[in-house]
């Protein structure tokens, strides 16, 4: 009786089924020949008292049996001994029967070795330490399921053995130069986890620690086996590396987890990215990415899977730590490994996004993520505020029923991005930066968002109303909220407009009364220039000036409404143009021609208020109607109820 | 029993059909398909209205002997249609409004992945994983 199993066709399965028929007791029909055989060749590989066959032995073994690699590779994988990491007796046993199938011709399944089999014939075992199990032709294949077989047999490398493949890396460099993409795709090294082949077929992410700890040992071969793969030849950069990554002997390393950017890989990625989109806040877009990724030759379902898992906050386009996960899920998978269905915990993009700020600031080593430094933490935090931000921003330039988001606008143009303690300015820059560059990307409300501040926001604007797009050239702005403005429009211009906006702020301190003499004078001299109209343009030259003085503008406008409605209105508009006239007038007053410039910017906000409570108007005439909609309708069902009754 | 089926203009033809359990499938193949002229049928009645969150609901469309069949357009007149059984009298509308909010806001993150191009069959295991996770709660 044999433990058999179903005997898939292919390896994997096949390697699957083995793996617990290895792990049981042995059940393969032995001769007494075959037995003594065995027995003796794996005390032969193995001394007795360990349990397991040595590697370099075992490995020679295989090699005496003349046998192809791939077969051998195939042997192995199938014998259990890549899935368990060693030779143990069974899996020595089978690879043994394999091997006996595979000379006499049999395909290297499960189920050849049911048969009656000849035994193994091995030459003359040789003892050179020197393992090479794949010819330099099989790795030089441009294909990227080749390396897998040879990711296996670094599987069952012994610890102990010093086992070192000949580098390989000075043949393949110039083979692996990639053909199509020389500039974007060098060779990057993942000499790490190189068990990840067998967890990879598992879907694991780690590694038992025996083959992991192998893999540290070789430096060479990695470095040969990795340069197989196509478009990523990794040579010198993955010496580095190996050598730079001691013999670490902690079995959960950080640094053994295939998924964790290492920081030459970082700064390449970084590197990368800069060659994409030169500043480094803000997004690479989503054809650009997509045209860089496709030079790695991946098939495009796997490259759009990569984009999902790496695309987090599913806007199409990829910030630098979405886009370093990115990069490093092209990679593994270039190297061999499955990608995994959900991201690693190591690549989501507020661990890379700590980590990466961190390096940027403090120079530091690749921490584990627990010992982030405040800094880390303020990014943490910007991170996480960023979605929320972000959603807001678009959102709520549309509402201005609250002012405190008007702040945040405000603000947001305003604070310096590296000067900010509190949470909430986080979200006001990190949404400017991010702002400044991508508004459309974030058009969509969520129905299962994340964080209530969302929820709250979209409760009270489902009729979605494009948002004004706040100018960028806010600067210091802050005293120039919106709802000063609101303020002033109730008392300035009483001309049928809108119902009033919510209660305004307290009134800032009160000016000299000279300054607003002088704004008196002003006024009436620009009434008096009237050229063409340059609304927008004004508009947004008077935003460059605005100045912290634009408060007392404000104050003045309020104060000296009486005299000036209308006549305010229309000449605002020519504003710039009036300057230069005005300018020789008071040549010394440097104070009231920045009042003026105040005055312009408070002018400009009106019309932007003008605008923004346009839209509240449809806003609000819109839920009129569907107000009496209702009304109607629940009317109509009573009125048949009592013609009925009437009858 | 649940069927999703995803249709995109202008042919109409399915982006994306799932249903549990899988036998009886052509005929909610079928269903679907018929019911995707009723959906026709709505949006033109719509014409020239403001297109809100609220109309992208169509409501059911018409209920047969055995199930209800309940549709959804987006602004970009792709179809999202669902069949649910008769039998499955828990599932309110709410449910129903929620679980096409949701397939919508999955369609739109795959709409933002580059590699997909408009109109291909969907294959993204995220949108698989979030309908799987819908049906099972359904059923």
């Amino acid at each position: 009786m044999e433990q058999g199993p179903a005997g898939g066709s292919a390896p994997a399965a096949a390697a699957a089924a083995a793996a617990a028929a290895g792990t049981g007791a042995l059940l393969l029909p032995l001769s007494e020949s075959e037995q003594q055989r065995y027995s003796e060749l794996f005390s032969r590989c193995c001394p007795p008292p360990e349990a397991a066959a040595g590697g370099s032995s075992v490995g020679e073994l295989f090699r005496a049996s003349q046998l192809p690699p791939d077969t051998l590779h195939q042997i192995t994988e199938v014998c259990g001994a890549k899935r368990v990491g060693y030779f143990g007796p069974t899996q020595f046993y089978i690879a043994l029967k394999l091997i006996a199938a595979a000379q006499s011709g049999f395909p290297v399944r499960i189920e050849s070795i049911k048969n009656e089999l000849p035994l193994p014939q091995f030459v003359a075992l040789k003892n050179d330490s020197e393992v090479r199990y794949g010819t330099p032709a099989e790795l030089h294949g441009v294909k990227f399921q080749v390396p897998h077989p040879s990711l296996e047999k670094n599987s069952y490398k012994r610890t102990d053995e010093g086992d070192k493949q000949e580098p390989k890396s000075p043949p393949m460099s110039p083979i692996c130069s990639p053909p199509a993409s020389p500039s974007t795709y060098q060779r990057i090294p993942l000499s790490y986890g190189y068990g990840k082949s067998r967890s990879g077929l598992e879907q694991q992410h780690g590694a038992p620690y025996e083959v992991r700890h192998s893999t540290h040992q070789q430096d060479g071969p990695s470095s040969g086996n990795y340069g197989a793969k196509p478009a990523l030849a990794c040579s010198t950069l993955n010496r580095s590396l190996s050598g730079e990554r001691e013999q670490q002997d902690s079995s959960a390393h950080y640094s053994d987890d295939p998924w964790r950017i290492t920081e030459e890989q970082r700064d390449y990625y970084i590197n990368q990215f800069r060659s994409l989109q030169p500043d480094l806040n803000s997004f690479v877009s989503g054809s650009v990415a997509k045209n860089f990724f496709t030079k790695s030759k991946l098939p495009i379902p796997e490259l759009s899977h990569i984009w999902e898992l790496s695309d987090v906050d599913c806007d199409g386009a990829l910030t630098l730590p979405e886009f370093c996960a990115a990069f490093h899920l092209v990679v593994a998978r270039k190297n061999g490994y499955q990608l995994p269905e959900t991201l690693p915990e190591t690549l989501v993009p507020e661990y890379l996004q700590a980590a990466s700020l961190k390096l940027v600031r403090d120079c530091a080593l690749f921490d584990s993520y627990s010992e982030s430094l405040p800094g880390g933490q303020q990014t943490r935090d910007f991170s996480r505020t960023e979605k929320t931000s972000a959603e807001e921003v678009p959102d709520s330039s549309a509402l201005l029923q609250d002012g405190k988001k008007d702040d945040k606008q405000a603000l947001k143009a305003s604070t310096d991005l590296k000067t900010i303690p509190k949470e909430f300015q986080h979200l006001t820059v990190k949404t400017a930066a991010q702002e400044s560059n991508t508004l459309k990307a974030r058009p969509r409300s969520r129905s299962y968002s994340s964080t209530s501040i969302e929820d709250a926001m979209k409760k009270g604007e489902e009729p979605p109303t494009p948002p004004p797009r706040p100018q960028k050239s806010h600067s210091r702005a802050s005293s120039l909220d919106l709802n000063k403005i609101f303020q002033q429009n109730t008392q300035a211009v009483r001309s049928g407009w809108l119902p009033p906006p919510p209660p305004a702020l307290p009134p800032r301190p009160s000016l000299s009364q000279t300054e607003q003499v002088s704004e008196v004078e002003l006024h009436p001299q620009m009434n008096r220039p009237l050229s063409q109209a340059e609304e927008n343009s004004s508009a947004k030259k008077e935003v460059v000036l605005a100045q912290p003085p634009s408060k007392p503008a404000r104050r003045k406008l309020r104060t000296e409404t009486q005299g000036l409605e209308t006549p305010e209105l229309s000449p605002t508009i020519s504003v710039t143009s009036s300057l230069p006239a005005i300018k020789p007038h008071l040549p010394v007053q440097k104070q009231s021609s920045k009042q003026k410039r105040a005055i312009q910017t408070a002018i400009r906000k009106n019309k932007e208020a003008n605008a923004v409570l346009a839209r509240l108007n449809s806003e609000l005439q819109q839920q009129l109607k569907v107000r009496n909609a209702l009304k109607i309708s629940d009317k109509a069902p009573c009125n048949q109820l009592c013609v009925t009754s009437s009858r | 029993v649940l069927v999703h089926i995803i249709c995109s203009p202008p042919q109409n033809y399915p982006l994306y059909i799932r249903s549990v359990p899988t036998e009886n499938e052509l005929k909610f193949h079928y269903t679907v398909h018929t019911s995707l002229d009723v959906v026709d049928e709505k949006i033109s009645a719509m014409g020239k209205a403001l297109v809100d969150q609220r109309e992208l609901y169509l409501g059911l469309l018409y209920p047969t002997e055995d199930y209800k069949v309940y549709g959804y357009v987006t602004n970009s007149k792709v179809k999202f249609v669902m069949v649910v059984d008769s039998s499955n009298t828990a599932l309110r509308d709410n449910e129903i409004r929620s679980m096409f909010r949701k397939l919508h806001n999955s369609y739109t993150d795959i709409m933002c992945n580059p590699f997909y191009n408009p109109g291909d069959r969907i294959h993204s295991r995220a949108f698989d994983n979030m309908v799987n996770s819908m049906m099972m709660q359904v059923c």
